[in-house]
């Protein structure tokens, strides 16, 4: 193998190159070609971050959830729901309105601790299979989607069709003789309180970590 | 100052011959209209050289059995094209916000000269596209026209397929009805139960934890300039590679060797 080629230098001297200093590796032309590409990747990349953080804020911006006074406590019973309207998203019409329907905290139904939160049990519409809206039908004591068929009993919890996990819910308070709304939180089967998730995410077993509660809406601290 | 006499003008040079058998130069209106056409597409080609290329997509060879299921590619480009136009010109009453967005397609559909045909062209054409596009995807399998050297442009049909799934998501909330706002809703979150990345997914998708003021207007710029983008690009690749290596024949069509080569008819001289 004697034509085999002797490995060139790292030192530009060596290698013959015209005007080369001493001590020097990279060629100029190499220096030039870095430099161009790195000024392109900065000017790329001035553009490219802003934009896409942009897009991604919302994800990580809190969403503010005010108290809505929903009537006085003498509007509603502890052994059916009345419906109420709420705002969720201000400034877009009916498009950010829900319904939620609202009973007294009832011990013989309700086996969760009583708190300063649930004195007013309200449950969310959504229905938590894909989000389409379940309509309390007093006959059946029943939560029924009219999209696939899911079918909560009367805390609402599953009975039946495609949901996986109970009706979300919301914070009521008291201010004196008025039932006032607040955050939205989502239960587990045993009707424990989760930062709130969507529709379709289970909260059982693994459910709570492989579908993260995300920035934008928590539950209240410590309940 | 002295004038100096400036130079004569040197005579044209730049005159080109005439056309062979055309000695006398173009006669009559329809000659000389004749000539100016293409001395136009002259005038671009000598500076772009554009012909060759063009040459080269549009004169290929075709192997034989060619058929009509050959033109579900170019049907589905069509449908594109006119998505793409019938939407631009959608685009100039259209209004993106949640409180708009229905009464300015009422305006569309019941006011403006042509509208409900313009919307019913988008909107049926859609269907139309995505039907189209999996015919051409069975044909494309069937044939075995993925195979070698073709796997790219099969990947590339498949990123296609998926940005026009992308398109009849995105343009099915802009109505802003009942249907397609739950629908929406119900699409969202299908997304999101995605482990993991899911929940952020589909509040990127809402801007937000609840269907919002942007999020009309982000499924409207997805919609509208984000994926259409992508998708030009993408087909004239896809178009490119398909000139580049040409189509298959049918499968029913067998590789004939050339008379001579035949082995019944190559003589050995000893």
């Amino acid at each position: 193998m004697a034509d085999r080629k002797e490995p060139k230098s790292k030192y530009t001297a060596d290698r013959k190159i015209p005007g080369a200093f001493e001590g020097e590796t990279v060629t100029r032309r190499r220096a030039m070609v870095v430099a161009g590409q790195a000024a392109g990747g900065v000017a790329a990349a001035a553009f490219i971050l802003p934009t896409l953080g942009f897009a991604m804020g919302p994800i990580f911006e809190k969403q503010d959830q005010p108290w809505q006074s929903v009537g006085k406590i003498d509007e509603f019973n502890d052994q059916s729901y009345v419906p109420r309207t709420i705002t969720l998203v201000e400034g877009i019409g009916d498009a950010g309105k829900s319904t939620v329907y609202i009973r007294k905290y009832n011990p013989d139904l309700d086996t969760e601790p009583l708190d300063e939160y649930n004195k007013y049990i309200a449950i969310s519409t959504l229905c938590m299979h894909l989000g389409c809206p379940v309509r309390f039908t007093a006959a059946a004591q029943r939560f029924i989607c009219p999209c696939h068929g899911g079918v909560y009993d009367i805390v609402g919890k599953v009975s039946g069709g495609p949901p996986v996990r109970p009706l979300d819910r919301f914070y009521t308070q008291l201010d004196k003789d008025i039932v006032a709304i607040g955050p939205r939180f989502s239960v587990n089967s045993e009707l424990q309180r989760f930062s709130p998730r969507d529709p379709g995410e289970p909260l059982d077993g693994v459910g709570q970590y492989l579908y993260p509660s995300r920035p934008s809406m928590r539950k209240i601290e410590g309940t | 100052m002295p004038k100096l006499k400036l130079p004569a003008a040197p005579s044209n040079p730049l005159t080109s011959p005439k056309r062979p058998g055309k000695e006398y130069g173009p006669s009559g209106a329809l000659g000389h209209a004749e000539e100016a056409g293409i001395s136009a597409v002259d005038w671009i080609d000598e500076r772009t050289s554009l012909s060759g290329g063009l040459r080269w997509a549009m004169f290929r060879k075709v192997p034989k059995g060619t058929n009509w299921f050959y033109t579900l590619g170019s049907s589905t480009m069509f449908a594109f094209l006119s998505q793409s136009v019938t939407g631009v010109f959608l685009a100039f009453y259209y209004d993106p916000s949640a409180t708009r967005a229905y009464e300015s397609i009422q305006y569309i559909n019941n006011e403006v000269f042509l509208g409900e045909f313009v919307h019913g062209m988008h909107r049926w054409g859609s269907s139309v596209m995505v039907i189209l596009i999996f015919l051409h995807m069975g044909r494309t399998f069937f044939f075995g026209a993925y195979k070698y050297p073709r796997e790219l442009n099969w990947v590339i049909g498949v990123a296609l397929l998926v940005m026009t799934m992308t398109m009849s998501f995105s343009g099915y909330l802009l109505p802003f009805d009942q249907r397609s706002y739950w629908a929406t809703i119900v699409g969202v979150n299908i997304n999101g139960t995605g482990p993991l990345v899911g929940p952020y997914l589909s509040e990127f998708l809402r801007a937000g934890p609840y269907f919002g003021a942007t999020t009309l207007s982000r499924f409207y710029a997805i919609h509208m300039l984000m994926v259409p983008g992508a998708i030009a690009a993408l087909m004239g690749f896809h178009l490119y590679l398909v000139a580049k290596l040409g189509t298959t024949a049918p499968p029913w069509v067998k590789a004939k060797a050339p008379e001579e080569l035949r082995e019944d008819k190559v003589t050995v001289n000893l």
